[in-house]
């Protein structure tokens, strides 16, 4: 077996066996024949509790090949516990290359985030999701919220962003912002800041999202339009800041809040490290011209 | 039985299972996710008793134990029986409502009729046909829209008729339910999920 390479020898390639990344294989092909339908599948126990991604590295382990550069991002930031390790366990295991440049990598794990650089054509960003159905929260029981995705019966989704409405004058929900795809389906986007909801619409990578304690997989295919739900008298909108980055100065990104000393004092970063780096590095060639 | 005459006789699999299964499933994933769009899989490996080379390829990537497999007469033969079995262990079974996957030809008489189409809360329990068509990219173009494509897509083949295509509305009227198509010509194919409206 002159191929298998430096990879750890007492695990298959990738880490799950043939048959665990078929069955995820055929999972990932129905979810992308029907977009924001969530597939069940046979989740497997995987070396890291539920929570840290275990539904996202198993879409990635299914569909990661040698030829693949891989980044791994925790909301935004490529140099976070979680995704220093998810980016290690397949540098090790399934011998592929790493970046933090967003236009390097062909597949793109992300906790919580859409990177700010725009996706292109070829790219895959994989979800990890900790509570894949939507309704969830309006209605705990599975068949129920089976047979309601079965009928497109959503008004019950409408009557709760109405209630929020009702008590605090707007939709307050500011992550987890629930979305249509492609006109049939609602979906879960994950717990993305609703900042990043209009990238996942028409965006010209493909989507998949992996839940690994519910068990499910869906995926949102190149250019499908992915709709927030809304009101014609309260359009969706995303969150604009008065700050700006302290580091790059952007004003159009998503941006994190730092308490930096005893007294209080604030401080706004760029959510997406990458993104912010990248602008730092041109603004010093600038400087530097 | 012609399982009993050896396996000398079965064609070789892939060399390299994990890693080359995961490259055509990554052609297979690029051709759902880009409807239309013709991909090419599986160079070196030898199908056998005149199944395409794709078609070959996407049964050793995506069918096992778990995945009923239905043939249509003319592939009902020992040689891809064989090699079906014995490199992906798939069942093969004789009533189209049991199969997970279907290899037929373009001009079976009522190609869609009896596959699982899903049910409404299970639209992922329907089958995935590989279609063998004479030549993709070539022969009378449809125009194609609906999830993954970009506005729209212009995909000719040879092969489907128009009754095919009448056949093809009416399932992907079935929306969420319906069967999964994948057009395989020698090492090429392209996919056809149900969302896909065909026109002209």
């Amino acid at each position: 077996m002159p191929d298998v390479s430096i990879q750890d020898e007492a695990y298959n390639y990738a880490y799950l066996d043939e048959q665990t990344k078929r069955m995820i294989r055929r999972a990932i092909l129905k979810a992308v024949a029907v977009p924001g339908y969530q597939v069940p599948f046979g989740g497997r126990e995987m070396p890291l509790p539920y929570g840290w991604g275990t539904g996202g590295i198993q879409v990635t382990a299914a569909i990661i090949g040698r030829d693949d550069t891989l980044k791994v991002i925790d909301q935004g930031a490529d140099d976070t516990t979680n995704a220093v390790s998810i980016r290690r366990f397949f540098a090790k295991v399934a011998d592929v290359a790493t970046t933090t440049r967003t236009e390097d990598a062909t597949i793109i794990q992300t906790r919580h985030r859409v990177p700010e650089t725009p996706l292109s054509e070829g790219q895959i960003l994989v979800f990890q999701v900790p509570i894949p159905e939507p309704l969830r929260m309006l209605e705990p029981r599975e068949t129920e919220t089976r047979t309601l995705h079965a009928l497109s019966e959503y008004g019950v989704m409408q009557v709760s962003l109405y209630e929020s409405i009702a008590r605090h004058g707007r939709i307050a929900k500011t992550y987890n912002y629930p979305v249509l795809v492609n006109g049939r389906y609602i979906m879960s986007p994950s717990p993305i800041p609703k900042f990043d909801n209009p990238k996942l619409d028409r965006n010209p990578a493909l989507q998949l999202y992996g839940a690994g304690r519910e068990k499910r997989i869906y995926a949102v295919p190149p250019y499908t339009p992915v709709k927030s739900l809304d009101f014609d008298d309260h359009p969706f909108e995303i969150e604009t800041w008065k700050e700006s980055c302290s580091l790059c100065g952007s004003s159009e990104s998503f941006l994190d809040e730092m308490i930096v000393d005893d007294s209080g004092k604030r401080l706004f970063l760029c959510s997406d490290t990458d993104w912010c780096q990248d602008r730092q590095e041109k603004q010093r060639v600038d400087a530097a011209k | 039985m012609s399982s009993a005459q050896g396996s000398r006789d079965i064609a070789p699999g892939f060399a390299n299972p994990p890693h080359e299964s995961q490259q055509v499933f990554r052609c297979v994933l690029e051709a759902f996710a880009h409807p239309g769009r013709i991909v090419r899989v599986a160079d070196t490996l030898e199908a056998p008793g005149g199944l395409c080379r794709a078609t070959a390829a996407f049964l050793l990537t995506l069918a096992d134990r778990d995945t009923p497999l239905w043939l249509a007469p003319e592939f009902d033969i020992p040689e891809i029986r064989d090699f079906v079995r014995f490199h992906a262990g798939a069942p093969i079974v004789g009533g189209r409502a049991e199969a997970v996957f279907a290899v037929l030809g373009h001009d079976q008489p009522l190609l869609f009729d009896d596959f699982a189409i899903g049910t409404d809360a299970y639209p992922d329990r329907s089958a995935t046909l590989v279609i063998e068509v004479p030549a993709l990219g070539a022969g009378p173009a449809h125009l194609w829209r609906g999830p993954g494509i970009d506005g729209h897509a212009s995909v000719a083949m040879t092969g489907p008729d128009d009754g095919f295509w009448r056949d093809w509305t009416a399932n992907n009227g079935l929306f969420p339910c319906g069967v999964d198509v994948v057009f395989a010509a020698g090492s090429h194919l392209l996919a056809l999920p149900r969302g896909i409206t065909v026109e002209g």
